[in-house]
């Protein structure tokens, strides 16, 4: 059963395929989305698309499979009632994925359930990096709020930041905020004396 | 009580006006409930947050609402269009090249004649082995359907002499650019970009190919109307408000600020200034003319979702997608319009109200006054440019006559 991966993410491309293929589904093809999506379908013909349900060339891509000759008329997964939820759990998790007609539904959820699987992850992942990433600009930005009372009120860097946490829980607000504020106002008044 | 929430799927374009403003503007809040926006890129994704619930309501062309119904490609799911959000605010851009071949004008053409010199051309690339390739949003949009009509009354047999392929909005100017196709049919503000940008010419409004087409409708599952009628009225209500602001005077300008907001359509407030007001740049550089109803958001109950609009939209489904008429599909297709929800929704508020729910499409040459239950209605031309008027009542004999 041939799978071809439609991705604006390279990585979570690469993700998915991994996955696929550790369980025992290795006839992939990664189509290249910077490339001519058509001719690079048309050449692998898969029986399963898995597309990312955000990826902008979706409407040309339904129409492809609406008016191919190429290929055996890819649909929409999972086509009666019954299947609903799994297909509410992939759109939930951001994956479209069509099948050509025939398939039987015991080959394809395997494919599916996986994908799914591995497209919350990836968001876990995105999720984890965002916030470190926040942590990181929040740290640098106390640092930076620290040195500016350590100068103005020359205090040492205990004092500096007893302050900010005192200011931070009179007001209850977050640490990090107090010393946005501080580094705000540094950089516009803080030539004014 | 707190304020029934409709989440409500659109795409970046400037006829998804209505319910951005009611958000924006406090028509939701006045009528007691909220609406959120989900912006996407497709409609595919538009379509599918839809069924599966991600949204209560959608922004949508008119004719996947009703391919959704008929289980087009996919498995059928009832749908319901109690409320239009527009009539036409489309047009048909040539690339540069094409415009000079064709030798398209400062202004806005006659589309029998544009058709004329398109069709020269066409025949022209065709034996050269390079035919004519057009760019519309979707397979089942308006644009494609007005397009192809315009296209097959002039001599151009689509997917014969011209080919059709689908570019998403976003894309179109880009498109036209690479010389991956001749010509687009678009919504605002993206043929204006194209012109902006220089790589395009706009040919014709499609307002003359049919100057009343039905474009974008809210959509929303059947279901969802069942379980939450006296919500989804209150919505009605607030889009209708909406509209009323939309098109009064004074507006535009407030209109065009939040629709160019980065969460809306983060696109140029010029552009869609000038769509909102019906004044349209033709060619780069030129000076916008004015084409009145350009844009039709709300006058004439713009907003009625008539029956007969919907049986037009099928009629073309099936000349375009081949296969046999039947009596049932047409029937699972006008009935995805629900002119009794509209009615219910605006009974007592002084808005004119239809007493038909079904017209001949295309019989109105000048302004008339149309029967209504409630307040006064009168209704302008709503020719085809060929002059043909549309019985939805013989769909078969319509599409026999047809070229």
């Amino acid at each position: 059963m041939r799978i071809a991966i439609i991705d604006t993410s390279t990585t979570r491309a690469a993700i998915i395929s991994d996955g696929l293929r550790e369980a025992g589904l290795d006839d992939l093809v990664l189509i290249d989305p910077a490339g001519a999506l058509i001719a690079q379908i048309e050449a692998a013909k898969p029986e399963v698309i898995l597309v990312n349900l955000e990826n902008p060339s979706r409407d040309l891509l339904e129409d492809f499979f609406a008016m191919s000759r190429a290929l055996a008329r890819p649909i929409a997964m999972f086509v009666d009632q019954s299947d609903a939820e799994a297909t509410g759990a992939a759109i939930d998790a951001g994956v479209s994925a069509y099948v050509v007609d025939g398939l039987s539904k015991q080959r394809i959820k395997p494919v599916i359930d996986l994908a799914v699987r591995r497209f919350e992850a990836f968001s876990r992942l995105q999720r984890e990096l965002d916030e470190a990433k926040n942590a990181l600009t929040e740290r640098a930005t106390i640092d930076r709020a620290k040195a500016i009372l350590m100068k103005r009120r020359a205090i040492d860097e205990p004092a500096a930041y007893a302050l900010l946490r005192k200011q931070a829980m009179s007001t209850n607000r977050r640490i990090a905020e107090i010393a946005e504020a501080i580094v705000t106002s540094d950089a516009l008044l803080g030539d004014m004396e | 009580m707190s304020a029934e929430t409709f989440r409500v799927g659109f795409l970046p374009l400037v006829d998804a006006a209505l319910p951005i403003l009611a958000h924006e503007l406090g028509f939701a809040a006045r009528e007691g409930i909220q609406i959120e926006l989900v912006r996407d890129m497709t409609w595919a994704t538009v379509r599918d947050r839809l069924l599966y619930g991600h949204t209560d309501a959608a922004h949508m062309i008119a004719p996947l609402a009703i391919a959704t119904a008929l289980g087009r490609d996919r498995p059928a799911v009832p749908m319901a269009v109690p409320f239009v959000l527009g009539l036409n605010g489309n047009a048909v851009t040539f690339s540069t090249q094409l415009a000079r071949e064709v030798g398209l004008g400062d202004t806005l053409g006659d589309p029998a004649m544009i058709g004329a010199a398109l069709q020269r051309v066409a025949a022209a690339r065709k034996i050269a082995g390079k035919p004519l390739r057009f760019g519309v949003v979707h397979r089942y949009s308006s644009h494609n359907y007005m397009l192809r009509y315009w296209l097959a009354g002039v001599g151009i047999r689509p997917d014969t002499h011209i080919d059709i392929v689908v570019t998403s909005p976003p894309f179109a100017a880009d498109a036209l650019a690479a010389g991956e196709v001749d010509g687009i049919c678009v919504g605002e503000p993206w043929n204006s970009i194209a012109v902006e940008r220089g790589v395009g010419h706009i040919a014709l409004a499609t307002a003359q190919i049919w100057r009343r087409g039905v474009e974008k409708v809210l959509a929303l599952r059947e279901a969802v109307i069942d379980e939450r009628r006296d919500a989804v009225e209150a919505l009605l209500r607030a889009l209708h408000a909406a509209a009323a602001h939309f098109v009064a005077p004074d507006t535009a300008e407030e209109s065009a600020d939040i629709l160019a907001r980065p969460e809306y359509l983060d696109a140029s407030r010029d552009a869609i200034l000038r769509a909102i007001t019906d004044r349209i740049r033709l060619t780069p550089g030129g000076e916008p003319i004015h084409y009145p109803d350009f844009m039709f958001q709300h006058r004439e109950a713009a907003n009625f979702p008539w029956r007969s609009q919907a049986a037009w939209l099928y009629s073309q489904m099936l000349r375009w997608d081949g296969g046999a008429y039947s009596a049932a599909d047409a029937a699972t297709a006008t009935a995805v319009f629900r002119p009794d929800i509209y009615r219910a929704a605006l009974a007592g508020s002084g808005a004119p109200l239809p007493g038909a729910s079904s017209k001949l499409e295309g019989g109105i040459g000048e302004p008339i006054g149309a029967g209504s239950v409630q307040g006064r209605l009168l209704l302008g031309s709503d020719r085809f440019f060929d002059g043909r008027a549309f019985d939805p009542d013989d769909i078969q004999g319509y599409l026999a006559d047809l070229p």
